[in-house]
């Protein structure tokens, strides 16, 4: 039984390769479905022997942060013009945090986006299951089974989910979004399943910073696995035993 | 147990006055939807809900209905499942008044998501870690349980067996209740909830809302129908409410005590309690004040305990007080910032470590007002087309003993 279903599956898997070298198909006469190129994730599906995270330096300079967060909105497409803004309603999917030590005057500046957590609490109260954790740590929201009811972004213990409170312009092909949905920043899971590094990330390394570190926890070898074996590193409310995947240094 | 003589008719509803009712509800019922298509069309954007108070006045509402519709069901509960045979011409009703309360805040909490369009989609995927979709499936199982429960009240050769699916409905209720109430308590990274007294709390509020509003649904269905209302079944009830009232109250100190044990707690304490503004107002004065001791005063106090007024206005100020509480808890709970980094004082652009202001808009509270109206108007309807009201509830009829007594 099994066998001949996996010969299917073979044969689809080829037809929809080569539906994806397809751009354009006409259904019928003034009638064009386009389609988007289908890039298969050159890593391969997303698989648990991985766990994509960041490390982030809290003590490199401030600026650093607006760059970040800048190139996020860029990718993204969540970014609006200053005169159109509505802060209280505008979606935020990293944002620059001040913190200070109110006893010594220590203060820190630092990125908060996401935390991708291993025991994600957004993922827990999502009554259909459209927030999701990827086999890898990724957590995203389906946006296509999101129903807006919010209860994640009640959830979520970083205040980093947004609610899409009207219409949406300037999409990226790569980023549907929509308006009463609920999104987050997705560590450019598009950009990663190419081998990519996320925006933010190249944007500082680009600017010859490694303020963000990103990489695979799992893989000793790996930058960031060496510099979180090597370094004590915090992570935002660790007491909450969600495990998120972003270490922090030097809050 | 004296033989239930109790006859039930319908409502004539045939004045003015009836279809006067009907038609205000239908208004109120046309002004929650088009708040709806309003919000909907324009975005969340036009109310006053934001990214940091994610719920607002229509899940006020809709989880007051929700909870009350529980408590509603008490009545039946009472006379069924613990025998007190003086409430059992009452279970009908009490039964039609929680689906009409449930149906009323669901639509209500439907309504405000943002793909409603979606709801198919709530129904087919479940995510059961979710306390949310275990919800779904209490609510559902509430409809059909309550259900089967007023046809075996009502179809004479299912009389017997009303007890036993009774008994399943109360269990099921104090479920539903509990789930309610654990969706705040699930909530753990946020001070204001974070709570296991959050599930018991909600079922002594439950009970205290769904019997105000049904000793009002009573008072004023036998007011305007002409029938009489004797005083027994009327004081059993206020004797009641007082009780419920007191259980909620019991656990709300409880709560605080707990929380200002705590020293990570006193925050969200003293913000509630202390220096919050319209939280902490909205909890001394209409929570506690007007909702919780005034109306018990009213209640045990014997020139207004002693009269269908006093009682009745000790219910509307529950129910007042109990959408302080909701407030409270569900706005004031997020109002209170999130402790990213406890201790710690924090800015941003997210507004982060500030408190986070909200103000409820027009299309929001005609939103949440809609679903009183629903159920208002499913109990309207239900009364006039079924046999659900008895034809009297004078004390001879509620109490042939006391008639005798009388006699």
């Amino acid at each position: 039984m099994t066998k001949p279903m996996n010969t299917i599956d073979a044969s689809r898997r080829n037809l929809l390769k080569g539906g994806a070298a397809v751009a354009a198909v006409t259904l019928a006469s003034g009638i064009t479905l386009r389609t988007i190129e289908a890039n298969a994730a050159v890593t391969g599906p997303a698989t648990s022997a991985k766990r994509w995270g960041m490390l982030i330096d809290a003590n490199a300079p401030e600026g650093v942060w607006d760059l970040a967060v800048e190139a996020c909105k860029a990718e993204q497409g969540w970014g609006k013009a200053e005169a159109d803004s509505k802060p209280a309603t505008d979606p935020q999917w990293i944002r620059k945090v001040s913190i200070k030590d109110p006893k010594s005057g220590a203060k820190a500046t630092l990125p908060v986006m996401c935390q991708h957590c291993a025991n994600p609490p957004c993922v827990d109260v999502c009554p259909t299951g459209a927030s999701m954790k990827r086999a890898d740590g990724i957590v995203l929201v389906d946006k296509h089974i999101c129903i807006g009811c919010r209860y994640c972004m009640m959830a979520c213990p970083y205040s980093c989910r947004s609610f899409v409170h009207e219409d949406v312009h300037g999409q990226r092909p790569h980023m549907p979004r929509g308006k009463g949905t609920v999104e987050a920043c997705t560590m450019c899971v598009h950009r990663v399943d190419k081998g990519q590094k996320p925006a933010c990330v190249e944007a500082l390394n680009k600017a010859g910073s490694n303020a963000i570190m990103f990489g695979d926890l799992n893989d000793p070898n790996s930058e960031i696995a060496q510099a979180v074996s090597k370094y004590v590193t915090q992570r935002i409310r660790s007491d909450l035993g969600v495990e998120p995947g972003i270490h922090y240094r030097g809050i | 147990m004296a033989a239930d003589t109790t006859v039930y008719k319908e409502i004539e509803g045939k004045g003015g006055d009836y279809y006067a009712l009907v038609g205000w509800l239908g208004v109120m019922i046309a002004a929650g939807l088009g708040s709806t298509y309003y919000m909907e069309h324009h975005g969340h954007v036009v109310t006053g809900m934001t990214n940091a108070i994610v719920w607002g006045t229509p899940h006020v509402f809709a989880v007051f209905l929700i909870v009350a519709a529980s408590g509603a069901l008490n009545i039946a509960s009472i006379s069924s499942v613990f025998g007190k045979y003086h409430y059992k011409p009452l279970a009908r009703l009490s039964a039609i008044t929680a689906l009409a309360l449930l149906a009323g805040g669901l639509m209500v909490l439907v309504l405000d998501l943002g793909r409603p369009d979606r709801l198919i989609v709530a129904m087919t995927k479940y995510n059961f870690k979710s306390i949310f979709a275990w919800n779904i499936y209490l609510y559902t199982g509430f409809f059909v349980i309550v259900l089967v429960y007023l046809w075996m009240m009502m179809e004479r050769r299912m009389v017997p067996h009303s007890k036993k699916v009774g008994l399943f409905a109360f269990v099921w209720r104090l479920a539903l209740t509990t789930g309610t109430g654990s969706i705040f308590g699930f909530l753990v990274a946020r001070p204001g909830y974070d709570a296991a007294i959050m599930a018991p709390m909600f079922i002594a509020m439950s009970f205290a809302f769904g019997l105000a509003f049904f000793i009002i649904l009573v008072a004023v269905a036998y007011k305007n129908s002409g029938r009489p209302l004797g005083d027994l079944i009327l004081f059993k009830m206020r004797n009641l409410l007082g009780v419920f009232i007191a259980a909620s109250l019991y656990f709300t100190t409880v709560m605080h005590l707990t929380n200002l044990y705590a020293a990570e707690h006193s925050g969200i304490e003293a913000f509630i309690l202390m220096d919050g503004g319209i939280y902490t107002f909205l909890f001394w004065v209409v929570q506690i004040g007007l909702g919780s001791v005034f109306p018990m005063a009213l209640l045990f106090n014997p020139a207004t305990g002693r009269t269908c007024q006093g009682i009745v206005i000790a219910s509307l100020l529950v129910i007042v007080g109990g959408l302080a509480q909701m407030y409270v808890i569900i706005v004031g709970g997020q109002a209170f910032p999130m402790p990213l980094f406890p201790g710690m004082e924090i800015s941003s652009s997210f507004f982060d470590g500030a408190v986070h202001p909200y103000a409820p808009t027009l299309p929001e509270v005609l939103l949440g007002l809609s679903g009183i109206a629903v159920t208002l108007l499913i109990v309207t309807v239900a009364v006039k087309y079924l046999p659900l009201l008895p034809t009297s509830l004078s004390d001879a009829k509620v109490d042939p003993s006391h008639a005798a007594k009388e006699g």
